[in-house]
């Protein structure tokens, strides 16, 4: 292998300290069962953060109402396990499946005009389903929440238990499967040509990278990854309720990835822990007001640069210094 | 059915009144500004407090929910909001959305987070009836309307009339040349944020009845502003009244017609709008 390819090749490959940071989160369940729920919980916001990086970091389209796909997913795993069938691997595959058709059908809503019309058609897509599944409350349970979802054993042999060490296992390596798909494909030329189209829409047309079929099929996979995580959080919570289509939800994503950084497939994994640490540390503080710190948080964040913010060694440089 | 029409109108005047001030800014700074429904919220909870601690008439509240979060709007827009103009929308989106995060938590944190009513004065609750009750007109909705078209009227002759309203729609249309002709537009635009939050102010306080009041108030009509501006186009002012009026009468003859399918035909309506014409119903076509 020639020099310029393993150079090209190097971001794609695995690090040590990849490896250790999975390692060290399959551990933790063991280490600490007491606080299991708090991890499998940030394994699948983890999962959900990557998939809105696919839009957000990797492809430059900002949207509010990625919740409406992590709602859709969940609502779709609940009423498979109430239902049909409470095996959870099978219910994943049928939350994959409704989400991926959801997505598709939405990647129709983006492709044109501004910011603005995106951030207003996700917004809204996430605002309709809440409303049916408001409204259909013979399906759902309304306002209530869907009850009664009773989960089978995963693989047929690891049951869920009270303290949720299975489901923190079991959204670990699900969130674990899908890191190292997307990694794979992110890697890619096809990933090569998102980060093209985020950049410069018109060059990376005039170079024949086709834009639609790229968005398209980016938010569609997109939208079946929150789909997936939708379908782990009420697999693990054995519910469903409206707030899982929130706009607090799209927002708080948002934050998250910012926090950790876009474009970058850690950014999201490290926004998804720092930010559910925060959450339990101040809401165990101030669990009513906790939202006015979040506020503060994003006015200072914008206010001192996004980019700056991350690395705290930038703090004291002047601006436009190297 | 007049009567659906008649509120829906008064309901359409409200949400034109309440958005019209997040249609310049946003034309004119191209700055997606998710926190407008913060001022029209303390415009609102100042009447109400206003009314309660201080027993302060109704109407004599009005003008001080315009003026308040002017001041605010000015205040926050030479401090923060400048910054903004020229970040990714990304970060302005994430800018206000936090604005409107602190605006709901304090709220709660002052005022509680039960929904306030506000009482109206005697002369304002009587209700008229035409034509053997065909056409209902409650004098408040009456009111609201007048008011409305009041303050509509006089925007259109401000942008179109004077000095300031040609030097903004200078700005509008291109900033950097208005810039090169001498035009302040930082002043401009300071202005204009002001009137257009001190609007959204009065907006709420006369709302206050109508839409409800409680501290999630910005971010249950947050959508309903964008819906205004990005479906009414930000080029002229006509537009978002337009676009206002067809909101608020779908929303009233939706909400009475099908009540099931409530706030979902006006999101659906939506979206099929902005694919449609992802520029907005009534703009010049695309820039």
């Amino acid at each position: 292998m020639s020099a310029i390819q393993t150079s090209i090749m190097a971001p794609s490959r695995f690090k040590s300290w990849e490896l250790m940071v999975w390692v060290v989160a399959f551990v933790m369940p063991f280490l600490m069962p007491n606080y299991s729920l708090l991890i499998s919980e940030i394994a699948i916001t983890a999962l959900f953060a990557l998939s809105l990086d696919l839009v957000l970091g990797y492809t430059g389209i900002v949207s509010l109402g990625h919740a409406a796909f992590f709602g859709m997913g969940a609502y779709a795993a609940a009423l498979f396990a109430k239902h049909v069938n409470p095996d959870p691997s099978f219910g994943l595959v049928i939350a994959l499946a409704v989400t991926t058709a959801l997505g598709a059908f939405c990647s129709l809503t983006i492709m044109r005009g501004s910011d603005l019309t995106r951030l207003m058609v996700t917004l809204g897509m996430a605002l309709i389903l809440q409303e049916l599944a408001n409204k259909l409350d013979w399906l759902t349970g309304g306002a209530d929440g869907l009850q009664g979802v009773m989960m089978g054993p995963v693989l047929g042999r690891f049951e869920f238990d009270l303290y949720g060490q299975t489901a923190a296992w079991y959204a670990i390596t699900v969130a674990l499967l899908f890191f190292i798909l997307m990694r794979r494909w992110l890697s890619s030329s096809f990933g090569a040509n998102l980060q093209a189209i985020r950049d410069n829409r018109l060059r990376a047309m005039s170079i024949g990278i086709h834009v639609h079929s790229h968005l398209a099929i980016v938010y569609t996979v997109a939208a079946a990854v929150a789909g997936v995580a939708g379908g782990l959080h009420a697999q693990t919570t054995g519910f469903a309720s409206l707030d899982v289509f929130s706009f607090d939800r799209s927002a708080d994503l948002m934050l998250m990835l910012v926090i950790g950084g876009t474009g970058w497939l850690w950014g999201g994994i490290a926004g998804a822990v720092v930010f559910k640490f925060l959450h339990s540390v101040i809401s165990a503080i101030t669990p009513q007001y906790w939202t006015f710190w979040i506020g503060l948080f994003l006015v200072v964040l914008v206010s001192v640069g996004r980019e700056k913010f991350i690395r705290p060694l930038t703090w004291f440089k002047k601006e436009g210094a190297p | 059915m007049l009567t659906i029409l008649f509120d829906g109108i008064a309901y359409g005047m409200l949400l034109f009144i309440l958005a019209v001030g997040l249609a310049v800014t946003m034309g004119l700074m191209n700055f997606i500004n998710l926190a407008h429904g913060a001022f029209a919220m303390a415009g609102g909870y100042i009447t109400v407090l206003l009314m309660q601690h201080a027993s302060v008439p109704f109407l004599a509240c009005l003008p001080i929910a315009f003026i308040v979060p002017a001041l605010l709007g000015a205040l926050l827009e030479k401090t923060l909001y400048r910054r903004m103009y020229s970040k990714p929308h990304l970060d302005q989106v994430l800018f206000s959305i936090g604005l409107t995060f602190m605006a709901v938590a304090s709220i709660d944190y002052f005022v509680g987070s039960s929904p306030q009513i506000i009482q109206l004065p005697e002369y304002l609750k009587g209700r008229t009836e035409l034509w053997d009750g065909a056409l209902g007109m409650g004098h408040y909705r009456l009111c609201i309307i007048a008011v409305c078209a009041l303050l509509t009227v006089l925007l259109q002759s401000v942008l179109s009339q004077t000095r300031f309203g040609s030097r903004l729609r200078a700005s509008v249309d291109d900033q950097r040349v208005a810039a090169g002709l001498g035009i302040d537009v930082n002043v401009v635009f300071l202005v204009t944020f002001a009137v257009g939050s001190g609007l959204a102010g009065l907006g709420g306080a006369m709302g206050a009845e109508v839409l409800g009041l409680d501290p999630i108030f910005p971010l249950k009509f947050m959508i309903y502003f964008l819906i205004v501006v990005a479906v009414g186009g930000t080029s002229s002012i006509t537009g978002p009244l337009l676009a206002a009026l067809l909101l608020g009468i779908a929303d009233v003859a939706g909400k009475y017609y099908i009540p099931k399918l409530g706030a979902f035909i006006v999101y659906s309506l939506m979206i099929v709008v902005l694919i449609w014409r992802p520029q907005g119903l009534f703009s010049r076509g695309s820039k």
